[in-house]
């Protein structure tokens, strides 16, 4: 038996305590600030208790506020293009890496070890390194400022391709030759026996690439050029791009709030399958 | 077929952009795209001699150990007194892992906010303790906001393995030490890390390409590469050069640098991985 040590276990519970509020601390004063009129923000000493005017700010975030000398654009929308971007990658994502774990683990063909090889490849050519090209072939095929050119370049994922292809080899032969013997063809396997079997995985993953879609920057920054398009990631740094004293803090702040908190509403809703999917892609 | 939507995509997206960037890499083009001259390896030669592109590989390589050394200091410190508490890690873990879900670029601009010389709450509490505190001035200011927004997003994610990586070092190794006399410390140092080192290597590997890739969004969204040229990292120089600039030869040549440091990464990892197994 390990021996009780009063003075560690508070000592445990104040450095928890101290690091949660350091964590904690940018994001409570991005709050209070999307609290408070504009003036009260950037007053030197910012107050550090909520203000008055949240309903205010957040109306003016969500829907725009086009009489205002800022004018800043609706985040309401931007907000739609982020949900939406973010889940058609993760459910393209997870269905073709689904799809192709399958062919490469029940079917034979020709190639099949080069295909994967090629899967595995991906892993080395992040976006950020292979950005200007990629913008290219994008901008030829005349998908810019469109869906298709924001989610199109992400969807391929060797990380799932992997996740779903190591968990299908530890499926027994014996149920696909049961499966078989019952008649199933292959496409009612997947459909009657893989894709229950692997519904706890694709929960998993589906928490890490929405969050990855909602948080994409580089690539949205590049293919949207219209104010339409935005993901709220890029229309907040646009917001920001005057100088301290024209930048609506408060506006921006709330934005930011609004920014964060469908992706952590996710993690810390789903943690199970977060914490899953976290460790089960990394390995 | 069934894999062919993955296998389209991957040629259209990855493969051809990535021999574009190696052929782009060994021409020059003017600004037009009207001449394409073959120059062999002259852009990798002129990066050579780009005093800015080595200062920004060496901007790269201090961020990203600062990055990797605090992020993972402080979360295996949070992890091991969160491992310890009978009662609550749970509660710790929910409210420390929040961080990972919130976009670099978003954790930039509130970094920014907080550190704002004019406005910042932070800064005006250290100009009253006398710190003269400025980021857009003074490019180790800058760095240091940098590196706390990154280490601040990445804790969660470094905790997270460490909080794992404890919980399934055996209970019977760290009472057998204790009824050997071994104290707190000792055990830590004798027992519990050594135990933690494939997870603290496989998190430095992780921490290094966070810090070289996926910081894009805090420096632009914070610094902007500057004051000067003193934050921009690498990824933030190709950006930079091929759509500010119009350097396509300079940052395609960037780009084939970047992808072998990548490449490098990926196998140090995979190296790894396979001994973790033998572990």
């Amino acid at each position: 038996m390990i021996e009780r040590n009063r003075f560690l276990d508070v000592l445990s519970h104040l450095v928890l305590v101290l690091g949660v509020a350091v964590v904690a601390f940018p994001v409570y004063v991005t709050f209070v600030a999307s609290t408070h009129t504009m003036q009260e923000v950037v007053q030197a000493p910012m107050p550090l208790w909520p203000g008055a005017h949240a309903w205010e700010n957040y109306t003016v975030a969500l829907f725009g506020d086009p009489s205002g000398s800022g004018a800043t654009p609706a985040v309401g929308r931007m907000m739609m293009v982020s949900l939406i971007t973010a889940l058609v990658i993760s459910f393209a994502k997870i269905s073709m890496s689904l799809l192709s774990a399958f062919a490469i683990v029940y079917f034979k063909f020709p190639f099949r070890m080069a295909i994967f090889w090629a899967i595995f490849m991906t892993l080395m050519l992040p976006v950020e390194v292979r950005i200007g090209p990629t913008y290219q072939v994008v901008a030829d095929l005349g998908m810019l400022n469109t869906y298709a050119g924001l989610t199109v370049p992400l969807v391929a994922s060797a990380t799932a391709t992997f996740l779903f292809r190591q968990f299908f080899l530890t499926i027994p032969d014996e149920l696909v030759e049961a499966a078989r013997m019952d008649g199933a063809g292959p496409m009612r396997f997947f459909k009657d026996v893989l894709l229950p079997l692997s519904t706890s995985s694709m929960a998993a993953l589906f928490v890490i690439q929405f969050i990855y879609g909602w948080n994409q920057y580089l690539w949205p920054l590049l293919v949207t050029t219209e104010e339409r398009m935005y993901p709220v990631v890029i229309g907040i740094k646009r917001m920001i791009s005057g100088g301290d004293a024209q930048t609506e803090w408060n506006i921006v702040m709330a934005t930011a709030m609004l920014a964060m908190i469908p992706p952590a509403l996710v993690v810390i809703l789903m943690q199970k399958w977060f914490v899953k999917g976290l460790v089960d892609t990394e390995k | 077929m069934l894999i062919a939507p993955q296998v389209l995509v991957i040629c259209v997206f990855f493969f051809w952009p990535a021999l574009q960037a190696l052929l782009q890499s060994v021409q020059q083009s003017d600004a037009f795209g009207t001449s394409v001259e073959w120059v062999g390896l002259a852009n990798f030669e002129r990066l050579w001699q780009d005093e800015s592109y080595l200062e920004s590989f060496q901007t790269t390589a201090v961020f990203s150990c600062l990055v990797a050394f605090l992020g993972i200091g402080i979360s295996l410190c949070l992890a091991y007194f969160a491992d310890r508490v009978v009662r609550g890690t749970l509660i710790y873990r929910t409210l420390l892992i929040w961080p990972y879900a919130v976009a670099p670029a978003v954790a930039g601009v509130v970094w920014l906010f907080l550190f704002s010389p004019s406005i910042g709450v932070v800064s005006y509490a250290l100009n009253q303790w006398g710190f003269e505190w400025n980021a857009l001035l003074n490019s180790r200011h800058a760095m240091a906001l940098i590196v706390m927004a990154a280490v601040w997003k990445q804790i969660s994610y470094n905790f997270l393995f460490f909080l794992a990586g404890l919980q399934s070092i055996p209970k019977s190794l760290i009472e057998a030490a204790a009824m050997d006399g071994a104290g707190p410390w000792r055990r830590f140092w004798t027992i519990q890390f050594p135990l933690l080192s494939p997870t603290s290597f496989f998190l430095l590997v992780i921490n290094v390409v966070y810090a070289f890739f996926d910081t894009f969004g805090i420096v632009d969204a914070a610094t902007k590469g500057g004051p000067g040229k003193d934050t921009a990292i690498l990824v933030y120089k190709v950006y930079f050069d091929g759509f500010k600039a119009m350097d396509l030869g300079g940052s395609a040549a960037q780009s084939v640098v970047l992808m072998v440091i990548v490449m490098a990464l990926t196998v140090v990892q995979f190296r790894f991985v396979e001994k973790k197994v033998n572990y």
